[in-house]
């Protein structure tokens, strides 16, 4: 086989688990990963503050994911309980507090940028040295 | 692509296309590409706007996954509260600390390439725990889930009426503390958000001075002007307060 | 319709639920759609009429009532600009979200006892939910304008849109708790009969919270007195300055789509929904369940109920937009602030005091206590058997 049809036949198994296998919390899981995984890649790379805040969005919503994963009627096969209402509710206070979050460093930033004209993150070394 | 491995195993006749696609395969698959390939772009995407803009489709496409999972509540207050609030929240800073659109604020290379290999190994990590425990992937059951918001609202105030847990060894108690104690730290986080926020009385606003300093202004009657009514511009209302 | 082309045509489970799904979407962008054409015209009726002189006469005979498919042929045949400086994908997608915001809250509308697209059981939060992600397609039309009369109407807009759900969620909050449900068709089933079952007349704080409703709705969508987003004689046009022809359309039909939605929501949450102040159905002895035709009939007659008076809502905001004039930014923000949002929450208060002292409504025997769907899960598996040992229960079972 030419290497070119050799990486479509590595791929078959993350098509399987995409298509072929019923829907389970596995791949609730996986998106909740790539999720987080993004968030935590905006809140390195970003110069940008209001960037930083973004990944921070990314990454709870990506742990509220896991948590619907987990408490969903849905998912939970034989012999695995589900877990049912605390998992929501777990998910409701990780979005109350998130928005609570996100408004104070907004303020900050905001009071960031009325003193230094700007949201470069990296221009924040008054403190240093 | 999608239809024909569905054929082979569900065995249904491939007279219809339509007729064999499991939806709620078809409409995981449609919210989850969409969420993660957004949030993939709030990393990738230059402009910052347009980053609030995926950031936007990327957590309404994640509350369409809680719709799916039976969590319908959560998915609500999601597109309610963190997308309808915080996410407006986030555009409206956007806006108030826009700066000019040649001033590109990105990091080095090498920050991204140490950013993407790091974040690489955390994914092939998560993905690997994720992939390690059976009991994760079992078949969803398709029977409809009990309505889920008088639950909850119940629960919220201390009374819970849900199943008990399997084996009775669970937490069985309302939320009612969490719930006040949430409540409360929403008013504290509200004060003081609005205190930081506060608009400060400055007779001429830093930002002009930092830039009045790095550039001098035209003339003299200029610099006067600037230092006597210069007052911050608002942009709700457009003119000078 | 899922049983009657499973059964009656033998359909495959999938198939039918796709043909359900697809007709359901259908015909909800056709009421938009529909609905849009026709306010149009009655908007330029009705703004002639108090302004004392015709409206369009010659379009399509007499009343003009082709008007609105003439401004739809212009508005497609225009030339499709985008300004020099705008960012083009988010100018592009901009009108597209506005407009997938007011489409996707009709979801979750009923139209008559179980005509709906998805009853979902936190309907009422859901539909207020996606109202507030309409904000996003105005910020982003704003933004990608790049030009400042664009981004003023649209910080303007959605600052108020914004401020403006914290009231309107607080008076939706008043029939939900009266009926004990967010889904709205238990809201108006429990309307259902004569003129004095509606929430409207339940207790003097549901009736100032109907008007407080009313001015929050009329601010939500931006219509006058409220509409400085699109003041022509200040911004031009606001966010929607650089739009023209089809792109400007997908604005206005989801304005018009909003419009009818906060109507229909009023009627469904305050005026009993398809339930008439008459109850023709039960006095002509149809109801649902029962025979061939009667269930449809039944259906029929809630859903011109429900349209008519969602629509006589239509016309009302109409006739305030060409009456009042302009509020400002600070006098918006004001009303939103020192007023709406307090007098919403002391008629929350009066009217869940009302409910403790008076379960049953003034008129005994005619008032729906809202009790009984928390009673069915206190009574159920996990319910007052299973909660006895916990501390928390007695304090509810001494309280129930």
């Amino acid at each position: 086989m030419t290497p070119l049809t050799q990486a479509p036949m590595a791929l078959t198994p993350l098509f399987g688990f995409l298509i072929d296998a019923p829907i389970s919390v596995a791949h609730y899981l996986a998106v909740g990963a790539i999720l987080f995984t993004a968030g935590i890649a905006c809140m390195a790379t970003k110069r940008n503050a209001l960037g930083v805040l973004m990944g921070i969005e990314l990454v709870l919503n990506g742990a509220n994911v896991n948590f619907v994963a987990f408490a969903s009627p849905y998912l939970a096969g034989e012999g695995v309980r589900s877990l049912g209402l605390d998992g929501q509710v777990f998910a409701v206070f990780v979005i109350l507090l998130a928005a609570a979050e996100a408004a104070v460093a907004l303020a900050i930033t905001l009071n960031f940028y009325n003193n230094h004209a700007t949201v470069d993150v990296d221009r924040a070394d008054d403190l240093k040295g | 692509m999608l239809s024909s491995t569905i054929f082979a195993a569900a065995e249904i006749p491939a007279t219809l296309p339509l007729a064999a696609i499991n939806w709620h395969s078809a409409l995981f698959l449609l919210f989850a590409a969409v969420a993660c390939v957004a949030a993939v772009a709030v990393v990738a995407a230059d402009s910052i706007v347009r980053m609030a803009l995926y950031l936007v489709v990327s957590l309404s496409a994640s509350a369409g996954l809680f719709f799916l999972a039976g969590a319908e509540f959560v998915g609500a207050m999601q597109l309610m509260i963190y997308v309808g609030g915080t996410l407006v929240l986030l555009v409206f800073g956007v806006m108030l600390t826009a700066q000019a659109p040649f001033v590109s604020i990105k990091s080095g290379g090498g920050d991204r390439l140490l950013a993407g290999f790091v974040g690489a190994a955390l994914l092939v990590a998560l993905l690997m725990a994720n992939l390690s425990v059976p009991a994760w992937r079992q078949p969803a059951s398709m029977e409809p889930p009990p309505p889920s918001a008088t639950p909850l609202g119940m629960a919220l105030v201390g009374v819970r009426v849900d199943e008990p847990p399997a084996g009775g060894v669970g937490n069985r108690g309302g939320y009612l503390l969490p719930f006040e104690i949430v409540s409360i730290h929403l008013l504290v986080v509200l004060v003081g958000a609005a205190y930081l926020a506060r608009a400060k009385r400055r007779k001429v606003p830093r930002a002009i001075e930092v830039a009045a300093s790095v550039e001098p202004p035209a003339s003299v009657a200029e610099h006067a002007a600037i230092g006597r009514g210069g007052r911050a511009r608002s942009v709700l209302t457009g003119d000078s307060r | 319709m899922v049983e009657y082309l499973t059964n009656t045509i033998g359909l495959s489970g999938t198939l039918a639920w796709t043909i359900a799904a697809s007709v359901a979407a259908a015909l909800v962008l056709n009421v938009i759609a529909g609905g849009a054409l026709v306010f149009i015209w009655a908007e330029r009726k009705v703004a002639a009429r108090i302004q004392d002189r015709l409206g369009p006469t010659r379009t399509g005979g007499r009343f003009g009532w082709l008007q609105s498919l003439a401004d739809g042929i212009k508005l497609l045949a225009k030339e499709d600009l985008m300004p020099d400086g705008a960012d083009g994908m988010l100018f592009r997608i901009a009108p597209y979200v506005s407009f997938c915001a007011s489409f996707c809250a009709f979801i979750a509308l009923p139209f008559a006892f179980d005509v709906v697209g998805l009853r979902l059981n936190v309907a009422v939060f859901f539909v207020v939910a996606v109202l507030g992600l309409e904000v996003f397609g105005v910020i982003i039309a704003g933004y990608a304008s790049a030009s400042k009369w664009s981004l003023f109407g649209a910080m303007r807009e959605a600052a108020q849109v914004v401020s403006y759900e914290v009231p309107l969620g607080m008076c939706v909050v008043v029939p939900v708790m009266l009926a004990g449900s967010m889904d709205m068709v238990t809201i108006a089933e429990k309307q259902a009969g004569w003129l004095w079952n509606w929430y409207l007349f339940h207790d003097p704080f549901t009736f100032i919270v109907f008007w407080v409703y009313v001015t929050c709705a009329v601010a939500s969508v931006n219509r006058a007195p409220f509409d400085l987003a699109e003041a022509e004689s200040e911004l031009v046009a606001g966010f929607h300055t650089e739009y023209s022809g089809l792109r400007w359309s997908y604005f206005f039909m989801a304005e018009y789509g909003s419009m009818f939605l906060v109507s229909a929501m009023a009627a469904v949450l305050f005026l009993g929904g398809w339930n008439g102040p008459i109850p023709v159905a039960s006095l002509l002895g149809l109801s649902t369940g029962t025979g061939d035709t009667a269930p449809y009939l039944v259906r029929l007659l809630g859903l011109a109920n429900l349209v008519g008076k969602a629509s006589f809502g239509v016309l009302i905001m109409m006739w305030i937009r060409w009456t009042l004039p302009r509020l400002r930014i600070d006098q918006v923000m004001t009303t939103c602030l020192k007023y709406c949002t307090p007098i919403a929450a002391a008629m929350f208060a009066g009217a869940m005091v009302w409910q403790v002292l008076l379960p049953g409504g003034l008129l005994p025997g005619v008032g729906r206590p809202g009790g009984e769907i928390r009673e069915g899960w206190l009574e159920g598996p996990g319910g007052r058997a299973a909660a006895a040992p916990a501390a928390e229960a007695t304090v509810v079972r001494t309280r129930l």
